[in-house]
């Protein structure tokens, strides 16, 4: 059972991950990524993560995404792209070596800690398998407790980008009296 | 517990064996839960038409079937014969796959929602059918309430995408309308809602309505009044129903986000559009007013029907306000609703959440409650302030460059 759902959602994550980077239409690739997130989404409820399975879905796939559509749609560049130019020269050598490396990583990092993650159930503790909400407890035991000021220091370094969004996007005038 | 009963855990009849009884239990579920979501949706319809007739002096449907009841199956039909267009210019796959966006998520609604069963003295609303214990519900995941958050978020794209696929400019201006105001409310939608999680101390639509097991732990002040205003409000503008259908202003939009849409694609976000209705009232039933918990015994029927009883009952006080709402209330300007989303609904869902934590703070420390319960409304009376500060600055600025509103 967990190997069938594993082997469909790899294949969502799989093809969409590639539909992403593949498709030369915007909105396609955009679509792509929606089927990667739920892919993902699948993978965390399969393993026992509801909450973050729940929140997957809500912030990516329900509004980080929607906000990509939106900027698509509104800006009308929803035309398919000639891939064939190329704005900068270095950005495909750069993009290889940076994907092979994180590939050489990731392949390192499971080599080396396969005794740990081929042990079936370690580091899982015990009450969150029965109590249904011990999900949210315990991220909310981490995040406002050991991690708070980690936390706290997060929150306000995205306040502090909304707040320049918002001030890049208005146009300084001169504080003249006349056009009162 | 192993993995795979986790992942069909959502049910308790589902844990254990899977042996042919209790998957003929859950098929027969499926398959009852879905012909009640399309019939109901049939008679919303008429209902709706029935009652905006009333309210406007008219008659409405009368012609099909008694009082008209069939109507809604005519014009189903009638929709299904009509040729299905597709527009020259259109995106072929995502046109196609728009309408199932909109309609799968209204109907996967309908799985988590209580519609029955005998939660009063802690039962838990657990029935026992054949032998099998299991809920009168689809599903019961440990996530419950957030599902609907996320079914809602991703209903956004069928008309999102409906829009942008047509292909020309009035669907696209009705669907970047739809997505600016559904992604807007969805903050609200999911702040008031966080309230209610707070009070039950649990996710799980289930948990909530056993929680709330007599008329006493309804919660009338500290969810009934504001958070429950608030989910409402957001609910309607989330359905894109009046006030808020700017997505559909046919006098600005031709039909807005469905003008190329016909035939039975047509008919799906139709369906949709109603099915959110009657989900989105048996949601707020289920949150703010106990579910098919009743607020008295009805003598001779038993437990686990009686809690249906109080359900439809309650569901349909909400059906008709919506529908009075959009007989009564003409729609809101653009800018009025992202005001009213963005500087009143947000704000004060945000205070009241943290108005109601902290009191429970208080009660589990053992801190002086009236104390903590002044120094609270004095900090919210201060926020106030700045907040209205904040929107008469930003006002006399836009008045100052020249802005008409």
């Amino acid at each position: 059972m967990e190997l069938v759902v594993f082997v469909f959602a790899a294949a969502m994550i799989l093809v969409g991950g590639l539909g992403v980077v593949l498709r030369s239409h915007p909105v396609h690739a955009a679509l792509s990524l929606i089927l990667t997130l739920f892919g993902v989404a699948v993978m965390f409820v399969s393993q026992q993560a509801h909450f973050l399975a729940a929140v997957q879905v809500i912030v990516y796939a329900g509004a980080i995404v929607v906000l990509f559509l939106f900027v698509i749609m509104l800006l009308g560049v929803d035309r398919t792209e000639d891939i064939k130019t190329e704005p900068f020269k270095v950005q495909r050598p750069l993009a290889v070596i940076v994907g092979l490396g994180v590939t050489g990583l990731v392949t390192a990092a499971v080599i080396t800690s396969r005794d740990v993650v081929a042990t079936r159930g370690a580091g899982i503790i015990e009450p969150a398998m029965t109590d249904p909400d011990s999900n949210i407890r315990q991220l909310s035991r981490s995040v406002f407790g050991d991690y708070v000021v980690a936390f706290e220091v997060t929150s306000v370094l995205l306040v502090v980008a909304v707040v320049g969004t918002v001030l890049l996007t208005r146009k300084m005038k001169p504080a003249s009296k006349e056009s009162q | 517990m192993n993995n795979t009963t986790s992942i069909l855990g959502l049910d308790p009849i589902a844990i254990g064996d899977l042996i042919w009884a209790p998957l003929v239990i859950i098929l027969l579920k499926v398959v009852v839960i879905f012909v009640l979501g399309l019939v109901a949706t049939m008679l919303m319809v008429w209902f709706e038409r029935k009652a905006i007739a009333g309210m406007g002096n008219r008659i409405g449907p009368n012609k099909a079937g008694p009082w008209g009841l069939l109507q809604t199956l005519a014009d189903g039909i009638k929709l299904f014969f009509k040729e299905d267009l597709l527009p020259d210019r259109a995106d072929r796959f995502v046109f196609k796959l728009a309408p199932y966006l909109a309609f799968v998520p209204a109907f996967l609604v309908w799985s988590v929602i209580p519609l029955g069963g005998d939660f009063s003295h802690g039962k838990g609303g657990i029935v026992t059918w054949f032998g099998h214990a299991t809920r009168v519900q689809l599903a019961d995941p440990p996530v419950g309430v957030l599902l609907l958050l996320a079914l809602s978020s991703v209903a956004v794209y069928g008309i999102m995408l409906a829009g942008w696929s047509s292909g020309s400019k009035y669907p696209l201006l009705g669907s970047v309308r739809a997505s600016a105001q559904m992604v807007s409310y969805e903050a609200a939608l999911g702040l008031s809602l966080a309230t209610v999680i707070l009070l039950a101390g649990t996710l799980s639509t289930s948990g909530i309505v056993g929680h709330q097991s007599s008329f006493a732990d309804w919660h009338v002040v500290s969810t009934g009044v504001i958070p429950f205003i608030i989910f409402m409000l957001a609910a309607t503008a989330e359905m894109n129903r009046p006030p808020f259908d700017l997505v559909e202003a046919e006098q600005e939009l031709v039909g807005g986000f469905n003008t190329e849409y016909s035939s039975i694609r047509f008919g799906l976000f139709f369906l949709a559009e109603f099915m959110n209705t009657i989900t989105m009232s048996g949601v707020i039933v289920t949150l703010f007013f106990g579910g098919p918990q009743g607020l008295f015994n009805i003598p001779g029927i038993p437990g686990a029907i009686e809690g249906s009883i109080w359900l439809i009952a309650k569901v349909l006080v909400f059906l008709y306000i919506y529908v009075w709402m959009r007989a009564t209330l003409p729609r809101f300007r653009y800018d009025q609703l992202m005001d009213l989303g963005w500087k009143i609904l947000i704000p004060t869902s945000l205070g009241w959440f943290m108005l109601m934590a902290v009191l429970r703070l208080s009660r589990d420390e053992e801190w002086n409650r009236g104390l903590v319960a002044i120094v609270a409304a004095v900090i919210i009376l201060g926020c106030v302030a700045l907040m209205s500060t904040a929107v008469k600055v930003s006002k006399a600025n836009r008045e100052r460059e020249g802005a008409m509103f």
